[in-house]
């Protein structure tokens, strides 16, 4: 199962490649996801950012093969260790889940079963994959509500969600995806949803528990501070598409795509203390009637003519990817 | 808990005493049995005598008094028909009355949840169309002409099934039974069907709503995200959520099952409860109305109490808020 050669080791954990999923509407196509490409390292985090309906969201549903119709993955490839996901039947994607690609969702209220205790819970997370006995099984749980830092985890066990806070459900859920040492955990908004105080702690939590045991994650946000702080790449989403996306550090310091500006400039600042805050202006398209060209064309400042085709990709320095006609080196505002 | 059963059970009580003055005020007023009991030929000290021996002379607050020192000494008085004690008349013909029931129940839950999870898994299919178009006809047509109609068809024209009476009896415990043999089962399957038809139909209606519902809520994607079985995601993480309202609603429906079995048994010819209640309503034999009556709110009363138990067990969240 866990048979690492040296090719393993240097190839990247997922690479997607020109992912498109799209949903087949009564009212049209909705291009959610519309050519994607990313690339996760071992032990590496990559903060995938953008607005609602970005389709951020969406990008990881379909990496772990939970899209519904009438949505469907119409073309790409999504390598995992060198297998394409998307060429996968279900009964052998569902022996991956949970398994060595994990997931934690957005709400931490919704995401445990009002019903079912937390061990009933974990331990089916545990046999789902591995052949053991219950005390086995209840054993191992036990410890990884310990390690996501859960005091008193023997107790919190035979809890119902109900009886714990959304900090202590969300680490249930970090828990859970944890369970089987997963290779790659997808994390979709997970601290959204909880205190600045609990989301700083589960935050340095994640990071470690990732960095120790070489998982890599994909950690999908809209707060860009998070990002900052947590992750080695960044990947900006824009209707579907990745518009600006490298190394953490290159692309926030030196964001060149105007969309990027507008997400770093409505993030609240020390620094720039006392100052109206930058909004970008008009909302996110419909993406069932997108025209042709750049998307963000009709909320950007900078957009002319030549917008209205399809920006090509540029690489303005290493590790830098754009897709943009106007590149800004200066902030707009 | 504790607590919270006591007064649950008070409240009932409470309940079931307030019933007993609305029930022996209304049989009061809906008509005379004197003048449906006694020959138009009888002399008017006959009638005297009558109406004194029914106790129907005194005023109705003492009628209403004796009434209850009776039913505490557990006697709910003499059925003016048989002569009888009326308790004991309708609980001999309660078995016949609640294994048609229970039968009813056990169709609709059986048919019911299988078919609504299958509708609510597969909402677009052909299959889960015609279902939910049958569930329509199923609680619109009423009871009594759906009834006459399988009597036609089965009994009448393909004489499969036979279309009145218990059949052949076993006596378990002193009672006897129909669903022990295969004669009674026979006589039993028309009239249960048609009872349980309206009832399966709501069931089915119910599952269907509460599994689409709750297979769009997130813990259903995050048990799909953990790599189980489709099985064990619907059997469990999704069956037991619908399960809560499922339980809510039947149990309170095995009360009316029981209670409104009258139209199926005047039809089948069966006799429970139902055929009783129709025969006395027409000669005004009180006191086997109000044991009738009485019993059927001490029934709704314990399936409530039964089924709030029940709902405890099901959702871990009413058991908390209730101890508190």
């Amino acid at each position: 199962m866990t048979v690492t050669s040296v090719t393993d080791r240097n190839s990247p954990t997922l690479e997607v490649q020109d992912l498109k999923t799209h949903f087949f509407l009564k009212g049209g196509v909705l291009r959610a996801v519309d050519g994607v490409s990313f690339t996760v390292g071992r032990g590496k985090i990559l903060g995938l950012v953008g607005e609602s309906g970005s389709g951020k969201s969406i990008t990881g549903f379909s990496i772990i093969g939970l899209i519904d119709p009438p949505g469907r993955i119409t073309s790409g490839r999504i390598l995992f260790r060198d297998r394409d996901l998307s060429k996968l039947s279900e009964k052998e994607m569902r022996q991956l889940r949970g398994n060595r690609i994990a997931m934690i969702f957005q709400d931490p209220m919704m995401t445990l079963n009002p019903v079912l205790r937390i061990d009933t819970q974990m331990v089916e997370a545990v046999l789902a994959h591995d052949k053991i006995s219950k005390q086995e099984a209840r054993a191992r749980a036990r410890d990884a509500l310990g390690m996501v830092g859960i005091p008193s985890p023997e107790e919190r066990l035979s809890a119902y969600p109900h009886q714990l806070s959304g900090g202590m459900r969300q680490r249930v859920a970090i828990a859970i995806s944890m369970l089987h040492q997963p290779d790659l955990i997808i994390a979709d908004e997970p601290t959204t949803a909880l205190d600045v105080t609990i989301q700083a702690q589960i935050l340095a939590e994640v990071q470690k528990l990732a960095r120790d045991h070489g998982t890599a994650l994909i950690w999908i946000t809209h707060d860009l501070s998070v990002v900052a702080g947590l992750a080695d790449e960044v990947a900006v989403m824009y209707a579907g598409r990745i518009v600006e996306q490298g190394n953490v550090d290159s692309v926030l310091d030196r964001s060149l795509h105007p969309y990027t500006h507008g997400l770093i400039g409505s993030v609240p600042s020390q620094n720039r203390a006392r100052k109206r805050l930058v909004q970008i202006p008009g909302m996110t398209p419909n993406l069932l009637d997108l025209p042709p060209g750049c998307a963000f064309r009709s909320r950007c400042a900078h957009a002319d003519m030549a917008c209205e085709q399809d920006p090509p990709i540029t690489t303005p320095e290493p590790n830098h990817a754009l897709r943009c006609f106007h590149p800004q080196r200066e902030y707009a505002a | 808990m504790t607590t919270w059963l006591l007064r649950r059970i008070l409240q009932a009580l409470l309940i079931v005493g307030a019933m007993s003055v609305t029930v022996f005020v209304a049989v009061n007023v809906i008509g005379d049995p004197v003048e449906v009991l006694i020959s138009p030929e009888a002399t008017q000290e006959e009638r005297a005598r009558l109406i004194a021996s029914l106790g129907l002379d005194q005023p109705l607050w003492k009628q209403y008094l004796n009434f209850v020192s009776d039913a505490l000494r557990g006697s709910l008085g003499n059925s003016f028909v048989y002569n009888e004690p009326a308790l004991g008349l309708v609980f001999s013909r309660l078995p016949a009355t609640l294994e048609l029931a229970v039968l009813a129940l056990l169709i609709a839950i059986l048919v019911g949840i299988p078919l609504g999870l299958y509708a609510g898994l597969n909402p677009d299919s052909k299959a889960s169309k015609t279902i939910m178009a049958g569930s329509i006809l199923g609680f619109s047509l009423p009871t009594f002409w759906v009834g006459l109609v399988m009597i036609m068809v089965f009994a009448v024209q393909l004489g499969w099934l036979p279309s009145s009476g218990r059949g052949q009896t076993v006596e378990v415990f002193g009672v006897r039974w129909s669903f022990l043999t295969a004669d009674g089962l026979q006589h039993m399957l028309l009239p249960a069907v048609n009872l349980a038809l309206f009832k399966l139909s709501m069931v089915l209606r119910l599952t269907r709503a509460g599994t689409r519902e709750t297979l769009s809520m997130d813990f259903v994607k995050f048990a799909r995200a953990k790599g189980l079985k489709p099985a064990r995601v619907i059997g469990v993480h999704v069956l037991k959520n619908i399960m809560i309202p499922i339980v809510t609603v039947l149990g309170l429906e095995l009360g009316s099952l029981i209670a409104f079995a009258v139209v199926t048994e005047t039809i089948f010819d069966w006799p429970g409860m139902g055929k009783l209640i129709v025969d006395s309503i027409y000669v005004l034999d009180r006191p086997v109305i109000v044991a009738y009556l009485m019993m059927i709110v001490l029934l709704f009363v314990t399936l409530n109490l039964i089924v709030d138990i029940l709902y405890s067990v099901l959702d871990p969240r009413v058991r908390l808020e209730s101890r508190t």
